[in-house]
């Protein structure tokens, strides 16, 4: 099946070389990085974790939304999603290389990341989210092979695979459940030590993924035969306009909680974010960025006629990714840590060398999810052929 | 009940210390104010005798002796010389195991509106809690950081991966990265101790090296005060214990659940 990804016109292969070529340059930076050491990214002793640990956090999120197709097809036997099943598996196998890719460039001792499993430590969220992480990446690439190769056979699938997909559902909800554990359970952290933290986590990644597979469907219309049809984007636009509004919702109950009960420790991270603290405001133009976004997706989604109209869909998908991008995969990582456990103030920002090795993660990420699509809608065109 | 080899070992052992009564480290190390039957007869460290051990190290610090000594600092050089801890002369790739903090940082949850004349904007050493309930062992994915039967919470650099989760986990600020290489910046290697490499994850382990000598923790031996006193808070015959129970220690967010082991005496 491999070889239809080889298969392309000029357009696809200059994109192709444009994704490689942002590779290798972040590669080159990643080799700067290794040579150095973490250093060379905006951490410090206060903030340590930023970018990378925040895209990680983002991804997980779009990896798990892959299940907003697999659902209704499966337990609901919503046809419509037929042919949306393998773009969302397709869409959940680069995110979860990304996001191991993530973890990958944050060690600070790469080369020892197998001890997690050497040293299996049962009391540890990050030994958990490893294990779901990997479990899901084997799910997808076992469904998603067998299912596409029974496809290009024209015969039905094994049966033994229907389980497996049935135990991928709660897996997906599982991956981005124990990403939430990573943080919500840390005494040191206030702003994370919320029981919302994992709901909100999975309404954000429910609203940003089917976003993101609906902007690549209307991509997939203009540059390939592939046509998801309407409806099932409408569909999956209601799936993203419920989605947006729960998290909006949860967001608004975090800042009730913080505000109305005026602990400080709460308080101050949402202060930082909204309004700055002792002259950190790195993040508040982001922040409302970020709230009228969200404003605006929820107008353009919920209101029928708008979410209707495919070209102003497209503008919501785009308005509802960015929004939910900027609030956790920019400032939830960040936020937790400032203030510090010491009430001080530091300051963090990615530098050039975090942002490039982070854009040639992406990259990496988009290059696979070209490959698959193209392998995946090159043997249904032959079908239709 | 039959005992095996190891149990016995440990119990001659422990008999062995019975049998010398107070072991040295308690009677160098507390105040000579502090406990009338224990005399400290030379101000010269004792020659040591085997290693210390104890069922719970534990450390208090008796805040205003500490500042009665205006500036002194020489807690945090012996440790971060003997420890060959780098000075990058930057807050970001900073690294420390013990440092001064305000007072009212430090203690910043009890959110102190007005202190004591001689407390306030003044700083007091902060350092590794060596929490009985841990949160930096309980995240670390590869038992890393992990805690011994007398209390230290340790650190093994060889299998850190340094994914930093102890440092988010720490709520305490105690835990330091070596975010480049460490060794250019250490003033003057001392031999006798490892120097770390970059990208891992390092903090205070109550001189662990130094305790299976004979020997008190670093800071400990400089605080010329006789500020930092340093025991087996099991033992209830121990200094500390006898200067918990003569005076008021705050410790630092005790409502985490934590069980930090380093007593502030006010």
């Amino acid at each position: 099946m491999l070889e239809n990804a080889l298969r392309g016109d000029r357009r696809y292969w200059s994109w192709i070389a444009l994704l490689l070529g942002i590779m290798f340059v972040a590669f080159l930076f990643y080799l700067r990085q290794s040579s150095y050491g973490l250093g060379i990214t905006g951490l410090g002793r206060d903030v340590t974790w930023g970018f990378y640990i925040a895209q990680f956090t983002f991804l997980v999120g779009v990896a798990a939304s892959g299940v907003m197709v697999v659902l209704p097809y499966y337990l609901h036997n919503f046809k419509e999603f037929g042919k949306l099943t393998i773009l969302g598996e397709f869409l959940a196998i680069p995110s979860v290389i990304m996001c191991m890719t993530f973890i990958f460039v944050d060690m600070g001792q790469p080369f020892r990341i197998l001890n997690v499993f050497l040293y299996p430590t049962p009391h540890s969220m990050m030994f958990w989210d490893t294990v779901a992480l990997g479990g899901y990446l084997l799910l997808n690439i076992v469904i998603s092979r067998i299912v596409l190769d029974a496809e290009r056979k024209g015969i039905t699938p094994p049966h033994w695979i229907k389980p497996v997909i049935i135990l991928s559902i709660p897996w997906a909800f599982s991956i981005h459940t124990v990403t939430a554990f990573l943080y919500s359970g840390l005494a040191a952290r206030p702003f994370w030590m919320t029981a919302i933290l994992a709901p909100r986590f999975l309404a954000s990644a429910f609203a940003a993924g089917p976003a993101l597979l609906i902007l690549f469907c209307f991509i997939l219309r203009r540059v390939s035969k592939f046509d998801a049809g309407r409806e099932p984007l409408q569909k999956l636009a209601v799936i993203v306009t419920y989605a947006m509004a729960i998290n909006v919702f949860f967001v608004l109950m975090e800042v009730f909680t913080a505000m109305y009960s005026n602990i400080p420790e709460h308080l101050l991270h949402f202060q930082l974010m909204y309004f700055g603290l002792e002259g950190n405001t790195s993040l508040v133009p982001w922040m409302w960025l970020s709230t009228v976004l969200a404003v605006v997706s929820l107008i353009l989604l919920i209101n029928p006629k708008t979410r209707r109209n495919e070209a102003v869909l497209a503008v919501a998908c785009i308005t509802t990714f960015l929004s939910l991008w900027i609030d956790k995969g920019l400032a939830m990582v960040i936020a937790g840590f400032i203030p510090s456990p010491l009430a001080a103030v530091p300051k963090y920002w990615p530098t050039v060398p975090e942002a490039v090795i982070s854009l040639g993660v992406y990259a990496m990420g988009l290059f696979i999810v070209t490959v698959l699509y193209k392998i995946a809608l090159s043997v249904r065109e032959r079908l239709a052929a | 009940m039959s005992i095996d080899r190891r149990q016995f070992f440990k119990i001659a052992g422990l008999a062995t210390l019975g049998l010398a009564g107070k072991p040295a480290y308690e009677v160098f190390a507390q105040g000579e104010d502090v406990v009338d039957s224990v005399t400290v007869t030379s101000e010269t460290p004792p020659v040591p005798t085997g290693p210390l051990t104890a069922h719970r190290w534990a450390m208090a610090i008796d805040v205003r002796k500490c500042l009665d000594q205006k500036d002194c600092k020489k807690c945090l050089l012996a440790c971060h010389q003997v420890h060959n801890v780098p000075d990058f002369g930057n807050p970001k790739d900073e690294i420390k195991w013990i440092w001064k903090e305000s007072f009212e940082h430090a203690f910043h949850e009890q959110d102190f509106e007005h202190l004591p004349d001689d407390l306030e904007h003044q700083v007091v050493p902060i350092f590794c809690n060596h929490c009985d309930n841990p949160p930096c062992v309980q995240v670390c994915p590869t038992q890393a950081t992990f805690r011994r039967e007398d209390g230290i919470v340790m650190m093994d650099q060889h299998r850190c991966i340094g994914c930093r989760y102890c440092m988010a986990a720490c709520p305490y600020g105690s835990r330091s990265f070596n975010w480049r290489d460490p060794r250019p910046f250490i003033k003057q290697v001392d031999p006798a101790y490892p120097t770390r490499t970059r990208g891992v994850v390092e903090k205070c382990t109550f001189c662990d090296d130094r305790l299976a000598r004979g020997l008190l923790p670093a800071c400990v031996e400089a605080c010329e005060a006789r500020a930092m006193i340093f025991g087996d808070l099991e033992d209830a015959g121990s200094g500390i214990r006898e200067l918990l129970r003569q005076r008021l220690a705050i410790r630092r967010k005790p409502g985490l659940g934590t069980k930090p082991e380093i007593y502030y005496i006010v």
